[in-house]
């Protein structure tokens, strides 16, 4: 369960949102400039709007009514960046376990193993990343999020800057790891077709609004959510 | 023969040990006086190139003081706050016995303050180098700011810590007036290879020494240009990788 408000001006551009998502899966959808970046930035606390609200699974990152405003690294999100942002100076290893050493204490949800095998990152693990093709990349880069232990899964585009065959591998990677995890997704794209298979909620943004929001989750009652998680 | 001027042989002749001494001074001046700088050099650095404060310009200015200034200038600054009568100088002996005048030490200061200049801005150009959007992405995955700068932003910029080194020590290498004007030209305590090369040519046939003195000197300035110009440009292709 998400939930995002947000009232931000910089410029001539103006962001006025209100959004729920209550299935594992919301979708950002619109062209570009429509915002949808700096949504997914003002969610991992890397921007700042002047007013606004972010809870994530019960927890507030975000209240400026109330004051809340919890730095990135409190916040826990597994960013996957439009352009990755891998270190360049560590290993694929040292990529996909930096975030784990402060994660939070007690069980990860996702196992260092099971997300090599996953991603099928195992023969890649003493590479840099300046030696990667796109796809192991764009694998490398959802591994290290996915290992951070998150709250959320934000992803920018995660299939943007790849071929189609490439795009239906990380595709089903991504398809794969939503089904061993249990960890929330919101990913911004600009193709229909990728928030039709993904999304169990849709909000089309843009110039900065709302104008169309789609759920494929009906309201569960509130004694059911616990049970089925 | 003999009043030809310089003559190989004389060239080729072993260093005396007053030479000896002066050019192992002048290792251990730059050196110590490098390294003590070195954590002052990336704290300085680093506000520089990340942070905005009331006051950023005129901690540049003072900076690159050194630079500007007559080295006689900052020597003489240097007695004023560091001899034994300074203010800072008498601090430092009460407090941990530390004598900076006529003393090996105080060329390590001076020559730490002369190179001081060189090494910050080549750190904080290697700073501001370093793509603030891998810092942001360490942010997101749970580094607090100062594991953001020990795993990220330091081994990025490293290259260029290590060029800015270099080139203090260089700096520090070929530090006269300031020395000389702050703890004088003592062979053996203060007497560095450029304080000894101009005291080789104040003596009637002391040029075969100057020369000797001068042929090391360049040696180890265009060593430690070359080291510095290697590091640099591994810099910039580390930065084109992301």
């Amino acid at each position: 369960m998400i939930e995002i408000r947000a009232r931000h001006r910089l410029g001539a551009f103006a962001i006025d949102v209100a959004l729920e998502g209550r299935g594992p899966t919301l979708a950002l959808f619109g062209p570009s400039g429509a915002g949808k970046t700096t949504l997914l930035n003002i969610v991992a606390g890397l921007t700042r709007p002047q007013e606004g609200r972010v809870v994530v699974d019960g927890v507030t990152f975000l209240d400026t009514v109330a004051g809340v405003d919890l730095a990135p690294r409190l916040r826990r999100v597994g960013y996957v960046f439009q352009e990755l942002r891998l270190f360049p100076h560590l290993r694929v290893e040292g990529n996909l376990l930096y975030g784990r050493r402060f994660a939070r204490h007690g069980e990860p949800v996702a196992d260092f193993d099971q997300v090599v095998e996953l991603l099928g990152l195992r023969s890649l693990l003493t590479r840099r990343p300046a030696r990667l093709s796109g796809g192991e990349k764009q694998r490398v880069a959802i591994g290290r999020a996915l290992l951070a232990d998150p709250r959320v899964l934000l992803m920018d585009e995660p299939l943007a800057a790849l071929d189609d065959a490439r795009r239906a591998e990380i595709l089903s990677y991504i398809e794969k790891l939503r089904a061993a995890f249990a960890i929330p997704i919101v990913f911004v794209s600009h193709r229909l077709s990728e928030v039709e298979r993904m999304a169990s909620d849709i909000a089309v943004l843009d110039h900065g609004k709302i104008v169309l929001t789609q759920t494929t989750v009906a309201p569960p009652p509130r004694d059911r959510r616990e049970t089925s998680r | 023969m003999g009043d030809e001027g310089l003559e190989l042989s004389a060239l080729l002749a072993p260093f005396s040990p007053q030479e000896w001494t002066a050019i192992a001074l002048s290792l251990k001046v730059a050196t110590v006086g490098m390294f003590v700088s070195l954590p002052f050099g990336v704290a300085i650095a680093f506000l520089l190139a990340r942070r905005d404060f009331a006051g950023k310009s005129i901690l540049n200015g003072i900076v690159h003081l050194p630079l500007v200034l007559p080295p006689v200038v900052t020597g003489w600054l240097l007695l004023l706050g560091f001899g034994r009568q300074g203010p800072f100088g008498r601090a430092l002996e009460g407090c941990c016995g530390l004598v900076f005048s006529f003393r090996w030490t105080g060329a390590a200061l001076a020559a730490g303050i002369m190179g001081f200049p060189l090494m910050v801005r080549a750190i904080r150009l290697s700073i501001e180098s370093v793509d603030l959007r891998l810092e942001q992405a360490g942010e997101t995955l749970g580094a607090t700011p100062a594991m953001v700068f020990a795993t990220i932003t330091m081994p990025l910029a490293a290259p260029g810590v290590v060029a800015g080194m270099i080139l203090a020590f260089a700096r520090a290498i070929g530090e006269f007036g300031a020395t000389i004007t702050f703890v004088a030209n003592i062979p053996g305590e203060t007497q560095t290879i450029a304080t000894a090369l101009y005291s080789a040519t104040q003596i009637p046939g002391g040029e075969a020494i100057a020369m000797r003195l001068t042929i090391v000197a360049v040696l180890i300035a265009f060593t430690a240009l070359l080291a510095a110009e290697v590091l640099a440009a591994r810099v910039s292709r580390r930065a084109m990788e992301l």
